[in-house]
Order: C-alpha cells, then sequence, then structure tokens
C-alpha cells in the first residue's frame, strides 16, 4: 500500500507529532515498507476468531473503594516544567 | 577496533592488578554465593557494594551499561544493610546484594528516564511495586540502567544516551530493550538486575550477553511504576548470573499488587529453595518453526546439543509445530505499536517532562515537545500505532492483529496439551553489529522473531548460555512454559545447569 507525505501528515496531526519535511518523507517510505510486510496478515482467514485484548484472560477485577493518598501536591509539582503556586501553567488556550 | 580476546574460565580467577586493589571480585560471585557469604558475615555489603562501585567506574567508559549510577544512595543503603546483618535481623536473603534497574522503573528521588530526552531531567516521587518490593527486602540498588528508548528496540541503539557495547565484543550490541542490564550483570558490575520484556527486551540481551534472564508469565510481577511501553504485553522480570539467582528474585518480586489490577493473584511457590539438581519426569516440545532457515548454523547444534543434555537427564522429547509461528512479528508490530500510540500520548509536556520552548499555543506545545523529546524509532512506533488505531484502517490492522493474536495463543494452548516446556533458540543469531541494523527498521524487527510469540500469549519463558560460536560469543537457549509455570522452566534450567558448564563463562575484562 503506498503511503503518501498527505497520509502521514494526517497520521502526525492525531498523534500530536510535529515533523520536519524530512523526517515526513522518511517515515512514508518507512510505514510503507512495514504496512507492506504486516500485510502477510492477510494470508490468514479470521472470520470467527475471537480477538484477545489480554492474554490472559482474568475477568472483571474490584477493589475496595478506600481513600488512599499517593505523592503530595509539592511532589508532583516538582516535576512540572512551569508552574505558578499550586498549578501547572501552560500556554494561553483562548485566543 | 579490533574484537577483544576472550576466555573461558571458571570465573573464579581474577586479574592480579584488580586483586590487589579490591577485596572482593564480584566476578567470583553469584547472587546466591554473595547472599550467603553476607549472612554468615563473611562479607560486607560495604564492601559488595564498593567493588560493584568500583567495576562500573573501571568498566563504563567501554561499555556504557548506566544512565544514573546512584554511589551515594547505594553505600547508604549498604550501610544499613550491614547493621541489619550485624544484628542478625536481615531483611530477606536479597538484604545487601547489590542490584540494577533498567531505567524504566520508577525510583523515588533517582532520575529515571526511559533513555528518553522526553524523560531526561524526571526524577519520580515514588517507587514502583518491583522496585519497593526489592527496597523492603533489602536490596542495594547501585544505578539505572541504558536501554532502547521507552523500551521500544532490540539493540539498545535506540536510546537518546548512547549504545550500550556488548563486554563480549566492544564492537557488538548487547541486544536490546534491557541491554544495560545484562551487560551489568555479565560485566559483574552488580550481581543481579531487572529488565522488561515486551516482545523480547530481557531475553534477547540475556543471549547476547551470556546471562541468565526470565520473562515471566503476564500478570506474575505487578507493572505498577514502570514506563509503560504496550501494556497488555510488557512483563517485569529478572537477569542474573544463574538461573539460582534469577528464582531468587522472581520470588521476590512475584505477587498480587492491588495497584496493577492486571497482577495474578496466583499464589507465588518458593523458587528458589525448590530447585533440585535432577530434572525428572520432563516432557520436552521442540517446535519446528523455531528452527528455520537463516539461522546460525552454531546456534542451531548448540541448541539441539542443550536438548540432549535434558534428554540424558531423563526429559522425554518430541517434535511439536506452532502453524503460527510466521505472523508473530507482524501481529506484534501491530498491536504492540497501536499500545505505544495510547500509552505515550501522556508526554504531552504539561505536567513533567521536557516541555518546548517558545510555543505559542496548546496544541503546539503539544506536538513541538513531542517532536523535540522523541527519538527516530518512537515516533516511527507512534506513527505506525495511530495509523493502525486510526478511523478505516483499525478493522484492517489493529483488529486483525488481535484475531491472529488468538491463533498465535492456540498454538501453545495445543503443544501444551503434550509438552511441560518448549525448547528453541532465543535468537536465530549471536550478538549482530553496532549499526548493523540502524538504517533498517525491519531487520531490527526481526531480531525478536523467536522472542515474540510468548508475549503474545503471556506465557514466561527463560533465556540461558548453551554455548558460543566460532568468534566467542554467547548462545542462549530459551525455555518456554506454561501460564504461571515458571517452577518448571527454573527446575528444568538449573537441572542444565548442574551438568553443563556454559553459565560459568565470563568475558575477558573490557579494558
Amino acid at each position: 500500500m503506498k503511503i503518501t507525505r498527505e497520509q502521514v501528515r494526517h497520521v502526525a496531526a492525531l498523534a500530536r507529532l510535529a515533523l520536519s519535511a524530512e523526517e515526513e518523507e522518511t517515515l512514508a517510505s518507512e510505514l510503507e515498507a512495514i504496512l507492506g510486510y504486516v500485510a502477510t496478515l492477510d494470508e490468514l482467514d479470521t472470520e470467527g476468531v475471537p480477538p484477545t485484548a489480554h492474554a490472559l484472560d482474568t475477568g472483571p477485577v474490584f477493589r475496595d473503594d478506600e481513600v488512599r493518598n499517593g505523592p503530595q501536591v509539592e511532589a508532583l509539582l516538582e516535576n512540572a516544567p512551569d508552574r505558578a503556586e499550586n498549578f501547572f501553567r501552560v500556554p494561553k488556550i483562548i485566543e | 577496533m579490533p574484537p577483544i580476546a576472550r576466555r573461558i574460565s571458571s570465573g573464579f580467577r581474577r586479574s592480579s592488578s584488580e586483586g590487589d586493589r579490591l577485596k572482593v571480585d564480584l566476578s567470583s560471585l553469584t547472587l546466591a554465593t554473595a547472599a550467603e557469604r553476607l549472612r554468615r558475615r563473611e562479607l560486607s555489603s560495604a564492601e559488595l557494594t564498593e567493588a560493584a562501585l568500583e567495576r562500573i567506574a573501571q568498566t563504563e567508559p567501554r561499555l556504557h551499561a548506566f544512565l544514573t549510577v546512584s554511589a551515594d544512595e547505594a553505600r547508604s543503603q549498604a550501610a544499613a544493610a550491614d547493621a541489619r546483618l550485624a544484628r542478625g535481623e536481615p531483611l530477606s536473603s536479597l538484604d545487601g546484594v547489590p542490584l540494577a534497574l533498567k531505567d524504566v522503573f520508577l525510583t523515588r528521588g533517582v532520575r529515571t528516564t526511559a533513555a528518553s530526552r522526553i524523560l531526561e531531567s524526571f526524577v519520580p516521587p515514588y517507587d514502583g511495586t518491583a522496585v519497593a518490593r526489592l527496597r523492603a527486602r533489602g536490596a542495594v540498588f547501585v544505578g539505572k540502567t541504558n536501554c532502547d528508548e521507552f523500551a521500544m528496540g532490540s539493540s539498545t541503539e535506540n536510546s537518546a544516551f548512547g549504545s550500550t557495547r556488548n563486554p563480549w565484543d566492544l564492537e557488538r550490541v548487547p541486544g536490546g530493550s534491557s541491554g544495560g542490564s545484562a551487560v551489568a550483570v555479565a560485566a559483574g558490575q552488580c550481581l543481579g538486575a531487572l529488565g522488561t520484556d515486551t516482545g523480547g527486551s530481557i531475553r534477547l540481551p540475556a543471549a547476547y550477553c551470556g546471562v541468565v534472564g526470565l520473562k515471566p508469565t503476564y500478570g506474575r510481577v505487578s507493572r505498577y511504576g514502570i514506563v509503560d511501553y504496550a501494556s497488555s504485553l510488557d512483563q517485569v522480570g529478572p537477569f542474573a548470573r544463574d538461573v539460582q539467582g534469577a528464582a531468587i528474585l522472581l520470588e521476590a518480586l512475584a505477587g498480587h499488587d492491588p495497584l496493577d489490577s492486571t497482577s495474578a493473584s496466583a499464589d507465588v511457590p518458593r523458587y528458589a529453595s525448590t530447585l533440585r539438581p535432577e530434572l525428572g519426569a520432563l516432557r520436552v516440545g521442540v517446535p519446528r518453526e523455531y528452527f528455520q532457515e537463516g539461522m546460525q548454523p552454531e546456534v542451531e547444534s548448540s541448541v539441539r546439543e542443550a536438548i540432549a543434555v535434558l534428554e540424558s537427564l531423563g526429559a522425554s522429547v518430541e517434535n511439536v509445530s506452532l502453524p503460527h509461528a510466521r505472523y508473530a512479528v507482524a501481529t506484534y508490530y501491530l498491536i504492540a505499536t497501536a499500545e505505544a500510540s495510547s500509552n505515550l500520548a501522556r508526554y504531552d509536556g504539561i505536567r513533567y517532562g521536557r516541555r518546548a520552548s517558545g510555543a505559542s499555543n496548546l496544541l503546539e506545545t503539544y506536538s513541538r515537545s513531542r517532536e523535540e523529546g522523541f527519538g527516530a524509532e518512537v515516533k516511527r512506533r507512534i506513527m505506525l500505532g495511530t495509523y493502525a488505531l486510526s478511523a478505516g484502517y483499525y478493522d484492517a490492522y489493529y483488529g486483525k492483529a488481535q484475531k491472529v493474536r488468538t491463533l498465535v495463543r492456540r498454538d501453545f494452548e495445543q503443544a501444551f496439551e503434550r509438552c511441560d516446556v518448549l525448547v528453541a533458540p532465543t535468537a536465530p543469531t549471536t550478538a549482530f553489529a553496532l549499526g548493523e541494523k540502524l538504517d533498517d527498521p525491519l531487520a531490527m524487527y526481526l531480531s525478536d522473531v523467536l522472542t515474540i510469540s510468548v508475549n503474545l500469549a503471556g506465557l514466561p519463558a527463560l533465556s540461558l548460555p548453551c554455548g558460543v560460536d566460532g568468534e566467542g560469543l554467547p548462545i542462549g537457549l530459551q525455555l518456554i512454559g506454561k501460564p504461571f509455570g515458571e517452577q518448571a522452566l527454573l527446575g528444568a534450567g538449573y537441572a542444565y545447569e548442574q551438568a553443563t558448564d556454559w553459565h560459568r563463562q565470563r568475558p575477558e575484562e573490557p579494558s
């Protein structure tokens, strides 16, 4: 299957990934090669085969609804790229 | 640089210059013998830890197995362990034993990067469960080991901070993605290490570096507090010099964790103390699809020889078939990348990790932080996974792969109706040269052709040394078990070690 630069740009936008023109070019040909390889799966008739999402099916898991304190505010904010008081500071989102 | 000379030694020899300087030679110890000498107080944890740190300082310029060496922390952990040992109150048999952690394990107060620029200065505020369990048992952490970025790779060359080198030949890769952990154990920089295995990331480097590596059953060890790659495939596991060391570590790591709803509540056997030198009546299956054209002849002959050893110890051997094995790599690269594209969406430059400067709005902050923070392989997998999940392609790619995953799993279920353990090579070749597969992602992906099915099926598998090729490079034997069949794998591996010497080989000093 042919992968175009247009498609690469569309997928990159979905993935929130900025790419250089050179990366777009390389990724188009690499994705095309990899998708060509995974097309071998089309040899298999999987009609009626149930999908596997998890190898070992344990069913639903429940836990008691108890309050548990994780790391505190200051500990979490220490890794913030930008902060103000007890908040993460981000660029303005309303134009 | 020509390949360095290698020797096959008992591991008890030490070079004179090193012997003069150090009281303890880590290469003469295993995890179990070190633990025993600590318990008998013939050695202190401080001595062991200093020997490890000294060894790291001496070999790191060549090997680059570590991204962070936590010397101060290790020294204070060792001092605390020695105080407990002096009182006769060790926390466990791991108390005071120096270990290393792949840099995807969150460690409270110690930088955790996943070998990525996007997490270059991330210092976790908490320990993941595997780390917490080892810490509670008194283990000493000497540092965080190099790996492929976000555990995506088979050579450790995808690290944002430079490749790790194979101690058996500095011009070759250690395998990946947990390459630094395998090297740290092989080169005597520690006595055991943790890795993660999503498609072979413990077993492949174990094979390439001549050490033991165990990928437990999916859910056997909690994944809480590891940097996620592909959540339905990731599993935590140990590296050690021998099977006994791996068994001791697994016993410490395994068990249900309320913080990981996919962790299993199955009982944890006493993996280490139940090891017996006799093999007993073991039914061994040999999957014919795992001995294919293109396999290095010495790998095949060493593995066939190992099977003969198991047979001589009393195992019955029969051929089995895993007809969908050839579809496993394609299935994996759709499922793993789809899960990765979702897992890695959290790296957006807002709450932690790298944020691009100068972005004028929020969307640009996301996309430019990710552009700057992720390396080429991570971008490739995010793109492939996003594509496989995108509207119009979901059924054809992700949905199809999930169905083929069922077929791969059923192959194993059928084989295990007649066998207890499957035996195969861990990889079709020994360690390849640095750079050899960097420009060809597909060739790199195919390094995992013999390990990947196991992750799709959620099974446990052990890699242990079973020979060397003509260049003196280690060859790995892979034992694959039923779900929660780790005991059978460790038992077979232990019996094999009692009958052979391959696990005693050490690489020549890389200096």
